[in-house]
Formats: C-alpha cells, structure tokens, sequence
C-alpha cells in the first residue's frame, strides 16, 4: 500500500518531528519508494517462522544486586541544555 | 627507512619495541600529517593533539620504566559514535555537535587501558545512518584515491583516515556494512566481528540489535591485534558475550590447505558487473594456490535481507533515537514556547533529512496495526537468512563474496534517491542480520580504484576469517597500494 500525506503527518507527529510543505512532498515521495523496496518481503511465505528478535538469541544475564554505580549528576547535568539545582528546565507543563 | 606514517599497527609495534622510535616521535608525525591532510579529507571531527601528545608522553615514561603492556604507545583514532569522556562525540550529527560525552566507552576505557594514544575523533554518516559519508553534519569525507568520490560510510572517516595513513588503526562500526563497504571502498582491511563479540557499552545506538562494534586498519594482521584489544565480555552490556577471547594473531599463519570456500551463487549472478566479477576471480584463485577449495552454495533468502533491514533497522532507531529530546543533553531549539514545541523543533532542527526519514519509516512500522505486516514480516525473513547461513557453514569453513557491487561512486551521485544508496548494502547487511563476523579486505584495483571481497565466517569465528585473509595478503600485494600522492 503506499502512505498519503495525513499517514505522513501522523507518523511526524508521533516521531516529534515537524515537517515543512516542501519536506512533506519529498518525503511522501521518498517513504512510498521506500515501502516499495521493503513491499519485497511480501515475496516470501513466512507462515509458521518464528520471528528472529537477536542474532544470537542470548540468554539475558543477571547481576548482583548490588550497587556499582556511584551518584555523578552534577557530571551528567552538565551536558543539559538547561539544568538548575540538579532538575533539567523545560517550559512551563502545568499552568 | 619508510616515513613512520607508512608503517602498519603492527610495523609500529615492532619499531616501538625494538625502542627505535618513541611514542612521541610516532604521534607527532600522525598528528602532523593529519593536521596538513585533514582539511581537503575532512576525515576527523576533532583533532585531540593536546591530549594525544600527553598520552604519549605518558606511554614513553611506562615503557622505560618497564610498565608498559604491548600496545602502550601505538596511535588509534575513534568513529565519533564512540562515547569518549570529556572530549566532543557528535555521531556526525548537529543534535550532538555540542556533547561532551560524561564517559568512556569500553571499546575506548579498553585501548586507554592498554596505553593506547587517541589522535581524535572521525567523521561518519550521521547515527551511522548512511553508505557515503555524506550524510555528516560535518560534511563529506573525500576518498583519499580519488577526491571526488565517497570514501563509503557509516565509517567513512575511519577508513578513508587509514588509506591516507592519518591513523594505523580506526574503531568503526557496523549494522548493515558501515565496515566492510567503505574498507573496500578505500584500498583498507575491515572487521565487523560477530553480534556480542564486542561490547556496545558507550556505542551511541543506531540499531541494537544489529549494531557493532570493530576496526579498520592496513592488514589483517592489525585487525588481529586490535580486535584482542576490544573484544570480550562487558557487564554494561548484556548482549556482550561471555566467551573467552583467543590470542588472535596466533592462528595467522595456519595453512589454508583443504579449507574450503563457499561462494554464494546469489553473490555471483547476472547482477554483478564484470570488473568485479574479474577481481573476486583473481581473488579466488589465490585461495585455490593457496590450497583451499571452493563449493557454490546458495543463500536463498540473501535477496530480501534489505527489505528486511529497512524495516528492523529504522524501527529500532526510532525507538533508540526517541532520547534525543532537547532536555537532557544535546541541541535544544531556541525559546520554545511549550514543551511539545521544544521536543519538535529540537527534534526537526537537529536532526539530518536521512536520520528523519528512517525514524518516520520505523515510526510507521511500528505504529498501530502495521506491527505483523512489517516488523514481524522483517523478523521471521531474519531467521530464514540466518538459517540459510547456518546451512551454507555446514559445508563450508568461509564464505566468500564482493564486498560491494562496485567501486566508490561520486560525490552527489546518489543523494537524490535513497533507495539506490540503500542498495549498496546489498552483499553486506545479510551478515548482520545472521550476527555473524565478516571482514572486507583489499582485491585487485579497477580502473585505478579499490575493491575489497568479503568473507563470512561462523559466528566468534574472527580467527578464521583474519587467518584466511593474512595468508592472502602474504601472498599478494594488493594491500600494500597506495592513493596516488599518499
């Protein structure tokens, strides 16, 4: 199936992405091309295939429930855009 | 004697244990070259000459006072996906061109252990999205054989640095060939090693279930000592693989008598062009004097495994690339006048057009009803592609095949239509899809430009591969060609 452009404005707006007039025609154009080469995979009959998540299909490891981390917030803050006694500054949610 | 940036990683390391170079005399020439190369290349980001000089000087004291490891002192540069504390990690993007990573990631805290010097940061396709390097915020890296062509990417900057001899050896990464195309691309030797083989620790992630970690060097030799430098089990990882990590180099020399070598018919059909065709021939035969012999086999489903990838890839980008939000770190839109708009434009103006295109195709993918025609769909062809492997390793020790279905493309040649640089990918993404390790190492030139075949080995199988590739480049010397100039 191909997308149209109300497809494109809801997936932009559930990405957090703005697109422009011009980037919306272009990408419309671009997704469906897209769609089109991944559309191949209709070729092949998968019925009955479990799905593969992980190459390797690793066992998850557990640890120690210990503590191994050390507090380094002021470290990790101050790469914040916008960060004041230890709380990151967004604009005003609740009024 | 040859200028020092001639040398291999592993030349070096005999010139530095043989103390008839120090690691100051060695960094100080990398740095210098880069310094009079770079700004036509573009290779690297960030030069650290400061940091890189210290380091040295630092690698000198522990080698005279006898404390140094084997490595201690030998120069490395980092794609710039790899986290490195308190120095800029932009993954080629604008969102992080103001990052000062806060850590180390454990391929670096590995090589900083060692005594490794870093000589700076690479450029790269933006999040490793891409297969030209264009796609950097940073701009284009040039080939350094021809400057008018792409050196390949994600790892463009990796590999390119190393054909202009501005680094030995270069971290890269790898979801769908970022190694292995522009290795071949740039005349370079390039290791993507099995899923887990490395840990992804401080990895800035495109898709984790694809991605990893390796190198690019001159040899396969390097790639030998270098992968033994970053290989092994991580507990920050949990998809790292708790297995023990061999002496590498120890099985270069093995005899490639009675090995036997599968070529994919899939790889070898009417869609390969004829100069390629000629330079896997020539390659081939030097397996067959070397003593090996070779099988056709057949990897049904190798033709939807890019299907596939644009479907797992950007879905799991989607979702990785969520954290990019303008809170936490990174660029933040100017005076946003609600959250949503600070989340939005932040997103929009960071991020590059190919970085957009595949969160939005994942966003689709994953989004409210596609979830079993699209994701699902992808996940069952990837275990089909994986079992087609498993099968072809049954009757065979390597598989061998073009690393890419030509040589470097210009500049601009392929930006207008994504799907035609997604098909670059087209001998490589099967590999990462199945987890398993493959290497691209250098052909015969065509038309004064490089090639590179691959070979695939089975998954934690690097020695085989690394083996198979030293004996042929022992016996060839289509490793030791250089760009005109360089």
């Amino acid at each position: 199936m191909s997308l149209t452009s109300d497809h494109v404005k809801r997936v932009a707006k559930l990405a957090r992405l703005r697109l422009t007039g011009a980037e919306m025609t272009e990408t419309l154009a671009q997704l469906n091309s897209i769609l089109s080469l991944v559309d191949q995979m209709k070729q092949i009959d998968t019925k009955d295939v479990v799905p593969l998540a992980h190459p390797l299909e690793l066992k998850q490891t557990l640890r120690a429930d210990s503590v191994t981390e050390m507090d380094q917030r002021e470290k990790f803050q101050s790469t914040a855009p916008h960060a004041d006694a230890g709380l990151y500054l967004v604009p005003r949610v609740v009024e | 004697m040859s200028d020092i940036t001639d040398l291999s990683f592993t030349e070096l390391k005999k010139t530095l244990q043989k103390k008839s170079l120090s690691s100051t005399e060695i960094t100080t020439a990398f740095l210098d070259r880069i310094e009079s190369l770079n700004p036509e290349l573009n290779t690297f980001i960030t030069i650290t000459r400061d940091e890189a000089m210290q380091s040295a000087k630092n690698a000198d004291a522990a080698i005279s006072r006898g404390t140094a490891t084997s490595y201690t002192g030998l120069p490395i540069a980092h794609k710039d996906l790899f986290c490195t504390d308190g120095i800029l990690t932009t993954c080629g993007s604008k969102i992080l061109s103001n990052f000062v990573a806060p850590y180390d990631a454990h391929v670096v805290s590995r090589c900083k252990a060692e005594g490794l010097v870093s000589l700076g940061k690479l450029n790269m396709d933006e999040f490793a999205m891409g297969s030209s390097n264009e796609n950097s915020y940073f701009g284009p890296v040039r080939n350094p054989w021809d400057k008018t062509r792409v050196p390949g990417g994600s790892s463009g900057g990796s590999a390119a640095a190393v054909a202009a001899k501005l680094t030995p050896l270069a971290t890269a990464t790898d979801t769908g060939g970022s190694i292995r195309q522009p290795a071949a691309f740039t005349g370079t030797s390039g290791l993507k090693p099995t899923y887990g083989r490395v840990s992804r620790f401080g990895m800035i992630a495109y898709a984790s279930s694809l991605d990893q970690g390796g190198l690019i060097a001159h040899t396969a030799e390097d790639l030998a000592h270098g992968l033994g430098l970053i290989a092994g089990h991580d507990s920050r990882d949990s998809t790292s693989a708790e297995l023990p990590v061999p002496d590498y180099t120890e099985a270069l020399n093995d005899s490639l008598a009675g090995k036997v070598i599968g070529l994919p018919k899939q790889f070898f059909d009417d869609n390969l062009n004829n100069a390629m065709r000629n330079a896997m021939d020539a390659v081939v035969d030097v397996f067959k004097l070397l003593g090996a012999t070779t099988v056709e086999i057949s990897l049904d489903h190798v033709a939807k495994a890019i299907p596939a990838y644009y479907v797992i890839a950007p879905a799991e980008a989607s979702s990785n690339l969520s954290r990019f939000d303008g809170v936490r770190f990174g660029y933040r839109a100017d005076k946003p006048t609600d959250v949503l708009d600070l989340y939005e434009r932040s997103r929009s103006e960071g991020f590059g057009s190919e970085v957009k295109r595949r969160i939005l195709i994942g966003t689709y993918a994953l989004s409210e009803g596609y979830y079993n025609a699209y994701y699902k769909k992808a996940q069952q062809i990837r275990r089909l592609i994986r079992d087609d492997f498993n099968r072809a390793l049954a009757s065979c020790d390597l598989i061998l095949g073009p690393s890419t279905p030509s040589t470097a493309f210009g500049i601009g040649e392929k930006n207008s239509d994504p799907v035609s640089m997604y098909l670059e990918d087209i001998y490589t993404v099967a590999t990462n899809m199945a987890g398993l390790p493959g290497g691209s190492f250098q052909a015969p030139l065509v038309s004064g430009l490089p090639t590179g075949y691959q070979l695939t080995g089975p998954a934690f199988g690097e020695s085989i591969i690394l083996n198979a590739a030293h004996q042929v480049q022992i016996a060839t010397d289509w490793h030791r060609l250089n760009p005109e100039g360089l």
